[in-house]
């Protein structure tokens, strides 16, 4: 069950809108290569199974330095934007197919780049802690089998806060903090 | 700065589940979950000849089988290569003299001897398996249990062997020197003990040292294709030595713990 990522659905540098050639065939690599994280949107889905996918809005594209989670599928809520930055200081993408990246929220859009330079300045101590943090609690909600959206990722955080990173992971301390999520949660709904 | 992915710090282990007496068929047993690394080990003593060069003592045999449920890679015979590799290192580890009381084995010297089988399964390969497998080792030998013999001498001088009718009469092994493997990976400039599978994957060299329960080294071994500075070999065996202490330290507390439960001790063992 292969995907397709053509090249002209891709956004070239610069933005430019221009008639892909041979040399953006062959100018390709210096970009992307094998084991790069990247985002995209799926266009549509071919009979075999074979999915298509196209990078054409600005915001999709490589994805530079954070932290990659795997969870289920199934454990994903199905939202409009899959993009949420989260007010304790960092960004998450909840792909559907399970893969969760966080990375730290970048200080301006740079519109012009279109996804194509990596930042690989050194990540600050406290956005990494952040980020360990949201990591953790994610981790936390898929054992539990909680639904993964924004606000479940924000509550657990925020119930978190009183531990210290690494103890999240205790399966005492995990069932303490899913609990008032899960709490929280229903206390929102009704 | 002291902080992984998962917020440890360089020398903190994930928590680990140890659980002793999961196989009944076996003089001893146990199984660690460290992470998501699982490992069964299960200890027959069987009577067998010494050998030639140390026919007062007895001697452990190793063997570790990767089962084709830990990773898709050990589908079929792909695991033997790593199999052996751990098997061999085990023998290493445990080749000093003080490391298990061997003498302790003997039966009658030159003819009869206990030889304990060590055998070591990976149900799950989730980073660190040296580690947990060198816990769940240290273990199982702690609760092993090999049946009292007596020997008898006839008249014409030909002994025979006695096996203690009660099952519970047995001796134990002291394993307070049994040594506990540490794994330092290196990642960039720093190294981190309990390297889950992904800090592998980003680690060129590690150094695995075995250091028993006082703190002394019984042996080094260097792991990967990538170089290590001298200055950081040495500064990565303290490591091990502090963590190790503290390994063994947490080790024994939940061996002791969970033998004071005694037989009123719920097991969980693999359905729980």
């Amino acid at each position: 069950l292969d995907s397709v990522l053509l090249l002209s659905s891709m956004n070239l540098p610069g933005g430019e809108l221009r008639r892909r050639s041979a040399e953006d065939e062959l100018a390709m690599r210096d970009y992307l290569q094998e084991g790069d994280l990247i985002s995209a949107e799926v266009q549509s889905v071919f009979s075999d199974g074979a999915v298509s996918l196209h990078t054409r809005s600005l915001k999709y594209g490589k994805l530079g330095q954070g932290v990659l989670v795997q969870v289920s599928p199934s454990l994903v809520k199905r939202q409009k934007t899959h993009f949420h930055d989260l007010p304790c200081g960092a960004s998450v993408i909840l792909g559907n197919n399970g893969f969760i990246w966080i990375y730290p929220t970048p200080e301006q859009k740079d519109e012009e780049a279109g996804g194509f330079t990596t930042n690989l300045e050194p990540v600050p101590l406290s956005d990494r802690e952040v980020i360990s943090r949201l990591r953790n609690c994610i981790v936390a909600l898929v054992t539990q089998q909680l639904m993964l959206f924004d606000t479940s990722i924000l509550y657990c955080y925020e119930a978190s806060l009183p531990h210290q990173i690494k103890d999240i992971l205790k399966p005492e301390v995990m069932e303490e903090i899913v609990l008032e999520t899960r709490q929280r949660l229903l206390d929102l709904e009704g | 700065e002291d902080l992984r992915v998962d917020g440890r710090g360089c020398e903190d282990y994930r928590c680990a589940e140890v659980e002793t007496a999961v196989v009944s068929n076996t003089s001893g047993s146990a199984r660690v979950k460290l992470g998501h690394t699982d490992i069964l080990v299960g200890v027959k003593a069987e009577m067998g000849m010494p050998k030639l060069e140390k026919p007062d003592e007895g001697y452990l045999e190793f063997f570790v089988d990767c089962s084709a449920n830990a990773t898709p890679e050990f589908e079929g015979r792909g695991g033997e290569e790593l199999g052996t590799e751990i098997a061999n290192t085990l023998y290493r580890v445990f080749s000093s003299e003080s490391s298990v009381d061997l003498k302790s084995l003997c039966i009658n010297p030159r003819e009869h001897c206990w030889v304990l089988y060590v055998d070591v399964l990976l149900l799950e390969c989730g980073g660190n398996l040296f580690d947990a497998i060198s816990l769940a080792v240290k273990a199982a030998l702690f609760n092993t249990r090999i049946p009292k013999v007596r020997v008898l001498e006839d008249e014409e001088g030909s002994k025979e062997i006695e096996l203690s009718d009660d099952p519970y009469d047995c001796i134990r092994l002291n394993v307070d020197d049994v040594p506990c493997i540490v794994t330092l990976s290196k990642i960039g400039y720093r190294h981190v003990v309990d390297a889950t599978l992904q800090e592998e994957a980003c680690s060129l060299a590690s150094l695995l040292v075995s250091v028993t329960s006082k703190g002394t080294l019984t042996s080094v071994k260097k792991v990967g294709k990538g170089s290590l500075d001298p200055e950081s070999i040495f500064e990565m065996m303290e490591t091990g030595k502090r963590v190790g202490k503290s390994l063994h330290v947490a080790l024994q507390k939940t061996l002791d713990e969970e033998e004071s439960l005694g037989t009123s001790r719920q097991k969980v063992g693999f359905l729980g």
